[in-house]
């Protein structure tokens, strides 16, 4: 216990679940206010700012399905990575996992021979398998080898990159593209039908909302999911169960890995119809998810909810481009000080601040 | 030396006033009263015991005398005079000195470097020079043989502790504050400890000797003050005081001293260990060439001062650290090396000494803690499926029958208390009938009823004939429990003896080094 001011603060061991949920609006609140401060220094009224996001997103339906198919990819790439942050594998590598999906799923609409009505399922399996492969070889080096995964994952996504980039430029650049860096236009037996009137690829939103509720149901009702909290609260209890941390974060890691190159799928058969360059086909999807996650507070089921307001903030980014004049790249700064605020927050879970009573000791 | 007034030592007669006293302390910390309207006093040439047990508010108290804390209410008396302590600095100024329980040495300087760390008028340069001198001096005139040349990481932890008070007489310490000073020791180096005490009573100094080993305080204290729930239960002399009386002082209800051992006839082996070899985490050698064995329906204990390669001993017949060279079978199985999952399913439990890193998951409830390194099998876990209502119904009895205090069995176990943790860790351990148990310490830090409790549960697992490794520093529990008992000093087992010819002498020098001659 400690006095500062008027205020005692004191430690608190377990933040009971509405102190959770209010820090992390706070947080949320506290980042918005300061993007004001961003928006007035454009010399953009804030008051003006936030009326037009909150009339061309929320306000339309055009504004809402931009929300829900920027979303989509959040959603799966957040899920998958709650599940490896509950066993404290630092995945930073959604990013790359999105992209081997992309490409696994174009190689299979363009160039493998199936029937039409297996073609689509196929891309998801093709772009589940590449996702899980890509995502557990960082899984083994740190458990066969201390390599840290953080520098693993986030070196891996640029191994990814370039790997689509030379595809593109390369091998499987479209004869018909006109000297352009994409590939043919995928058949239309390998693109994901639309909600009619939106550009929401309605099968992704499906499948990402069945892996939360799955994810969910692997943490809290499956050994798979003990293991993994035991391994990522105490990895010497686990040690000590007799827990096999090869098993556990390969396991956490092909499920992490292989819904975020779900994503990638959706993106090239929901939205471009071709594999791109990867600025295009992600807009960094893979990065935000971690503020997703961070948000739900590893929870999968709130995932799908912070990736909606996540699915805000870029479809904002895209109207403060048209309407306001401001440059795109203010949804980074969003998202930045989101995370920034978030991650402060996280004092004010674990310490209790109140007033000091009337006659109270100081210590 | 006899103590007189012309050199400014307070003299000691018993009517003398006391060197320090606090006065109506109260101290709190959020949700906790740790003192309570505590008067304690100590005069000049006596030896008072504080008494209690572990959280009864014995440290808070001398804390406060040190200048740690600030008192809520109350004040505190230096020869007297009411005095307000801001700092430990303020405390020396007054003449009050304390050794820690745990050693505030710089290890890679020497004891005269660390002596003359802070001290009032220490040169800038070559700081030691001259205080070497007057430790010397000190060292002779208490009986505190340190050589003041050496490097404190070379000293063993006895060594060390007599720095430490060397360095509190050398700032003038009338007062010197003890927190737990025998924890770290072998028994004979507890004998010179008190011997040291006795010196500085003669020398008119005041001493606060802080434990909650019964025996330790009848033998050296003058005074005893028994302290429960941070509130002085009564101040004794040591002189009219034994073990029961203070005992029920302590807890607050009769103790039980004796606790039934019946007899029991040692089966065929549970363990045995020929001549391993493991080295601890630094890649040095810890245990070195160590052989036993242990029979079912028996406890073999293992004494000695910790760091000695019991904590690498147990981990390895755990499965947890690799075993470099020997055997260790289980049952008449090899299992060396054998994973910890392997081990655990042949019905081999294990007590560990760090019970909140190791024994438990500090986020997860209790009823998921009572089913770890079970929890992949039936009933918890179907074809990878966790079934919660078998999980809730085992939590449920082990809850009832253990006495496991907590809100409900959801509640996250980091919220347990010591006892409350190392009783779901035994609950889990010995449910299922092991045939092996190894308890690494477990009744270190906890209160008496706990303390009780689990050694009660130990007995009973003996008498259910398993074979029980018990490693503890408390000689007076491994005495009591254990039915052969074997002393480790440096990675050997320096003897085995049977618990009814042992005696403390004995296993004494043997955990000091010395080989049994006989047996």
């Amino acid at each position: 216990m400690k006095r500062i001011g008027p205020f005692i603060v004191e430690r608190r061991l377990a933040p009971p679940r509405h102190v959770v949920f209010g820090v992390s609006v706070l947080a949320v609140v506290v980042a918005l206010l300061l993007a004001a401060l961003v928006f007035w220094a454009y010399g953009v009224s804030p008051w003006r700012a936030y009326a037009e996001i909150g009339r061309g997103t929320l306000g339309t339906v055009d504004g809402l399905s931009d929300i829900v198919r920027r979303a989509i990819p959040l959603i799966l790439c957040g899920v998958g990575l709650t599940l490896a942050f509950r066993a404290q594998f630092w995945n930073i590598g959604a990013e790359g996992q999105l992209l081997a999906g992309a490409v696994a799923a174009s190689g299979v609409a363009l160039f493998v021979p199936v029937p039409d009505g297996l073609r689509l399922p196929l891309m998801f399996l093709a772009g589940f398998g590449a996702g899980a492969l890509w995502a557990v070889i960082p899984a083994l080096l740190r458990v066969k080898l201390q390599v840290n995964e953080v520098i693993s994952t986030l070196m891996m996504n640029y191994i990814m990159a370039y790997i689509v980039e030379w595809l593109v430029h390369g091998p499987w650049k479209g004869p018909t593209m006109r000297g352009f860096a994409y590939t043919d236009m995928f058949p239309t037996a390998a693109r994901l039908p639309l909600i009619a009137g939106t550009r929401v690829h309605w099968p992704t939103l499906g499948v990402g909302v069945v892996a939360a509720l799955v994810v969910g149901l692997i943490l809290s009702r499956t050994r798979l999911g003990y293991e993994v909290r035991v391994v990522g609260q105490s990895p010497d209890a686990a040690r000590y169960a007799g827990i096999s941390f090869t098993v556990v974060l390969s396991l956490a890691m092909v499920i992490s890995g292989g819904l975020a190159a779900l994503a990638g799928v959706g993106e090239v058969a929901g939205i471009h119809w071709r594999l791109r360059s990867p600025s295009h086909i992600s807009m960094g999807y893979g990065y935000t998810a971690i503020i997703v996650a961070w948000l739900a507070r590893g929870s999968p089921i709130a995932a799908i909810l912070t990736a909606l307001l996540f699915g805000l903030i870029f479809a904002a980014g895209d109207l403060m481009k048209t309407t306001l004049g401001l440059p795109f790249q203010i949804t980074g700064v969003f998202n930045g000080l989101i995370l920034f605020s978030l991650i402060s927050s996280d004092l004010l879970m674990y310490w209790r601040i109140r007033w000091r009573r009337r006659g109270e000791a100081w210590t | 030396m006899r103590a007189d007034a012309g050199t400014g030592r307070p003299d000691r007669r018993p009517d003398s006033p006391p060197l320090v006293r606090l006065e109506e302390v109260t101290k709190s910390f959020p949700g906790v009263v740790a003192n309570d309207r505590v008067t304690f006093d100590v005069r000049p040439g006596e030896v008072h015991a504080l008494l209690g047990e572990n959280g009864a508010g014995k440290t808070t108290l001398v804390n406060v005398l040190y200048g740690l804390y600030r008192p809520d209410s109350g004040f505190v008396l230096v020869r007297g005079r009411r005095v307000t302590i801001r700092s430990p600095r303020e405390a020396i100024a007054l003449g009050i000195g304390m050794v820690h329980q745990h050693f505030k040495l710089v290890l890679p300087h020497t004891v005269a470097e660390n002596a003359a760390l802070g001290l009032k008028g220490t040169p800038f340069w070559a700081p030691a020079r001259g205080v070497g001198r007057r430790l010397r001096e000190l060292s002779e005139r208490y009986g505190l043989p340190v050589d003041p040349d050496r490097r404190v990481w070379e000293l063993s932890a006895g060594e060390q502790q007599r720095v430490e008070i060397l360095k509190a007489l050398l700032r003038g310490a009338e007062v010197l504050i003890l927190d737990e000073p025998t924890s770290v020791l072998t028994p004979q180096e507890t004998g010179e400890l008190f011997k040291v005490l006795s010196r500085m009573r003669e020398e008119g100094h005041g001493v606060i000797f802080i434990s909650h080993k019964l025996t330790e305080v009848l033998e050296v204290a003058d005074r005893i003050t028994v302290m429960r729930r941070g509130r002085v239960v009564g101040t004794v002399a040591a002189a009219g005081a034994d073990k029961p009386m203070l005992a029920r002082m302590m807890v607050g209800r009769e103790v039980v001293f004796r606790l039934t051992k019946r007899a029991c006839t040692p089966g065929d082996a549970a363990l045995n260990v020929e001549g391993i070899h493991v080295r601890n985490d630094r890649g040095l050698p810890a245990v070195r060439g160590v052989s036993f064995s242990v029979c079912r329906g028996e406890i073999f204990g293992i004494a000695g001062v910790a760091g000695n390669g019991q904590r690498e001993l147990v981990e390895a017949l755990a499965g947890l650290r690799r075993i470099e060279r020997g055997r260790v079978c289980i049952l008449g199985d090899d299992v060396t090396n054998r994973s910890p999952r392997l081990l655990s399913d042949i019905g081999v439990a294990h007590v560990p000494e760090e019970r909140i890193r190791m024994g438990i998951v500090p986020g997860l409830s209790v009823e998921e803690n009572l089913i770890l390194k079970r929890h992949h099998r039936p009933p918890f876990c179907r074809a990878g499926l966790l079934h919660p209502a078998s999980v809730r119904r085992f939590a449920q009895t082990a809850i009832e029958e253990h006495g496991i205090v907590t809100s409900n069995p959801k509640t996250p176990a980091k919220l347990l208390s010591g006892g409350n943790i190392q009783k779901l860790i035994l609950a889990r351990e010995l449910s299922g009938q092991p045939a092996l148990v190894l308890a690494a310490h477990p009744t270190y830090g906890l209160d008496v009823g706990a303390t009780e409790q689990i050694r009660e549960l130990l007995l009973r697992q003996r008498e259910a004939g398993a074979g029980v490794l018990l490693v503890s520093e408390d000689l007076e529990e491994v005495m009591e429990l254990a039915d052969r008992i074997a002393v480790m000093f440096r990675g050997e087992i320096t003897g085995v003896v049977s618990a009814g010819e042992a005696k403390r002498e004995e296993i004494g020098m043997m955990m000091a080094g010395e080989e049994r001659v006989r047996g």
